[in-house]
């Protein structure tokens, strides 16, 4: 049975389609790769998942439960067994980084305080920042950021994990420090959704992959595939472009 | 509450409250022009001056923009007969609101000046352009851009509150015909929520005024809410 | 001049100082009670412009429409406005307490303005991550917004509320008694014009000047890094 199934899911920006009909489906522990030119609604996909961008039509089912995106309660549930991080990781300026970790899952999960911080300590420790805990985004670098709001999503303890470029916006020496983060929680069963430019890491990591453009998915392919023997003519002419070096 | 709104007094007199909305703009006018003159003045000496001038202009600023107009111009109404000066009513507020706009205007201004290259100036000082000269050709034109819209908001504050300060000492402008004419019948709610609803007008008209000006002269987009 | 320094004497008199002194004391209470109270209003009409939702475009104009209506009356004519529609309804109310109201109503606009600015200053980013969590729209403005939009609030917010203090002088046409309005009983009793006014803006100017400056102080260290981590700290005590 799909873990998340993706129908037909349109979203527009004002009088733009964003997102002309995307399906998709995913099993639980599937780590999927979602690649394409800029612009072709990959992180759109991701946002209208958490209800960011406001779906214009198409249905999403998340474990049999059918998400109405026109219905707030509806949309909660999505969000409560999804989590996302973003490109610029947008951490609470005014929190610390434990207190960015266990904000959401003491005051909206309503779980029990020293649970959560147990619990948000030992995923810092795992994303390497477990001497951070007092810090304040401002004080970290990007790649710590990052690492910080993987802890933060995870501590939701979400059904999919959704990451949105978040290695886009760090510089190269950083870059590799987040990718560790990310091998490790593949390797360990978490539902993925792994958005990103990174071809060589989605190849190593990702279990199928799928390429958009212009708000559509044109393939979905393993990796092998994909990357080497893609079917249509646009993905081998993107996959062309990018893969020469 | 037991009142019953009359507003056909209002409508009766409307033309005088007209008379008191255009004396109230003739004052904001004249307030503001004024006081830019000196604030121009004031920023040209705060950036340029000698030290002792500086300080005076830095007296002249602090004292007027910590103590409030209605004393400023008070002191004039109540004090110029003192020293044996009969000025009209007008008059006192008149150059009351000038000072006062003034050094709210010296501060602005200067704020303008102070964006402006020395280099700027000293190309123009190597073309033999005298301070003034290099006020008018060089300054003025280069901050208009920046310092626009704070003046255009500036003439707003002049026009509305300004000027309606005239009326405690008995000026007619828009404020003043509202109270003489509510002392005749008595119907104050209702000529005092017109008179607001006019000095909402006013300056919605005043502020696209200004707007357009300032697209049209200086190329500023100024806003108007 | 000899007249004023004939003067100075029975003007310059512990009651008379007193009475100056009291009346500048009512200047900062009406200044800091109506500031204080419209600044929480002004905070609730913010939140509420932010409804989103279309059955909520009425809601959203008015607290627009207010804004935008009561910044461009001039104070006095508020007070005028207040008064008599005070005592439409009750005879009861003290002159301090409608000129505390007629400065709530006018604060609320100006102040309204400030505080949108600064929570208009908080990157949106922040919102989303927010919204993304199932945080609802009051948790993420109280936990994540105002603590950010703080810094950028209170120093136009202190600034607004300073200046007040020189447009209280407008309430002494309606008889509160602070500070202009003994002014003009000193005047009427004879007193030289020069010599009262001179005076009182000067009673004004030590009320004023050290409060823009301290208020100018809270800006610059509110807005270093450095100086919102203490700032931080004090909060998180």
């Amino acid at each position: 049975m799909a873990h998340l199934a993706v129908s037909d899911l349109h979203a527009r920006y004002g009088t733009v389609d964003v997102l002309k009909g995307v399906s998709f489906s995913m099993k639980k522990g599937e780590v999927i790769g979602l690649v394409g030119p800029s612009g072709s609604g990959k992180s759109t996909v991701l946002r209208t998942l958490v209800g960011l961008t406001p779906a214009s039509a198409g249905t999403v089912t998340i474990n049999e439960t059918v998400i109405d995106f026109s219905n707030a309660a509806s949309v909660r549930l999505a969000r409560d067994q999804m989590a996302i991080v973003f490109q610029q990781y947008n951490l609470f300026q005014n929190m610390s980084v434990l207190h960015n970790v266990t904000v959401a899952p003491t005051k909206i999960k309503k779980w029990p305080e020293a649970q959560v911080r147990q619990e948000a300590e030992k995923l810092l420790a795992m994303v390497g920042l477990a001497d951070k805990l007092a810090a304040y985004p401002d004080q970290l670098s990007g790649g710590q950021q990052q690492r910080v709001a993987i802890a933060r999503a995870l501590a939701l303890q979400p059904e999919i994990l959704l990451l949105d470029e978040v290695t886009s916006a760090l510089d190269p020496e950083l870059v590799n420090e987040v990718l560790d983060t990310i091998r490790r929680l593949a390797g360990e069963g978490i539902s993925m959704i792994l958005v990103s430019h990174e071809m060589a890491f989605i190849r190593e990591v990702a279990d199928k992959v799928i390429f958009m453009d212009e708000g559509e998915v044109v393939e979905e392919a393993p990796p092998e595939t994909m990357f080497d023997a893609p079917t249509t003519d646009r993905a081998r002419d993107f996959f062309g472009k990018i893969l020469r070096h | 509450m037991n009142y019953t709104f009359q507003y056909g007094v209002v409508w009766d007199n409307f033309d005088v409250l007209m008379e008191g909305a255009w004396l109230t703009f003739q004052l904001g006018v004249i307030a503001f022009g004024g006081g830019a003159i000196i604030g121009l003045v004031g920023a040209a000496i705060k950036t340029y001056g000698p030290r002792p001038l500086r300080l005076l202009v830095d007296t002249y600023v602090v004292f007027i923009t910590n103590t409030p107009a209605l004393i400023q111009i008070y002191f004039l109404y109540f004090g110029l007969p003192e020293v044996g000066l009969r000025w009209s009513n007008e008059a006192c507020v008149l150059i009351g609101l000038i000072l006062n706009a003034g050094a709210y205007l010296t501060m602005i201004l200067r704020a303008g000046f102070l964006s402006v290259r020395k280099t700027e100036l000293e190309a123009g000082q190597t073309l033999g352009f005298s301070l003034v000269q290099q006020i008018r050709y060089i300054i003025v034109p280069h901050i208009a851009k920046s310092v626009y819209p704070a003046l255009a908001n500036f003439f707003i504050v002049v026009l509305v509150m300004g000027t309606s300060i005239g009326a405690l000492i008995g000026v007619d402008e828009l404020t003043g015909q509202a109270i003489n004419l509510s002392t005749i019948n008595y119907r104050w709610l209702e000529y005092f929520s017109v008179v607001a609803a006019l000095y909402v007008v006013l300056t919605f008209v005043a502020s696209i005024g200004l707007a357009l000006l300032g697209r049209w002269a200086f190329r500023v987009r100024a806003r108007i809410f | 001049m000899e007249r004023i320094i004939e003067q100075l004497p029975r003007f310059f008199t512990l009651d008379n100082m007193v009475l100056l002194a009291q009346s500048a004391g009512l200047t900062l209470a009406m200044t800091a009670m109506g500031c204080l109270i419209g600044f929480g209003l002004a905070f609730v009409l913010v939140y509420l412009r932010q409804t989103p939702g279309l059955w909520a475009l009425p809601l959203r104009l008015v607290c627009i429409a207010y804004v935008e209506i009561f910044r461009r009356i001039p104070f006095i004519v508020v007070i005028y406005l207040v008064l008599f529609f005070i005592q439409t309804v009750t005879t009861d109310a003290s002159l301090f307490t409608i000129a505390v109201i007629a400065i709530c109503i006018y604060a609320v606009a100006y102040t309204a303005d400030i505080i949108r600015g600064g929570i208009e200053s908080v990157a949106q980013t922040q919102v989303e991550a927010a919204t993304a969590m199932n945080f609802s729209r009051l948790r993420t403005m109280v936990t994540v917004v105002l603590p950010q939009a703080w810094p950028v609030i209170v120093p136009p917010a202190i600034a607004f509320a300073v200046s007040f203090i020189k447009d209280t002088a407008l309430v002494s046409q309606i008889g509160v008694f602070e500070l202009t309005f003994r002014g003009k009983e000193l005047n009427n009793q004879g007193f030289s014009a020069l010599l009262v006014f001179g005076t009182i803006a000067f009673c004004y100017f030590l009320m004023s000047f050290p409060l823009s400056m301290l208020g100018q102080y809270l800006e610059k260290r509110l807005g270093t890094p450095r100086g919102q981590r203490s700032a931080r700290s004090i909060r998180n005590g």
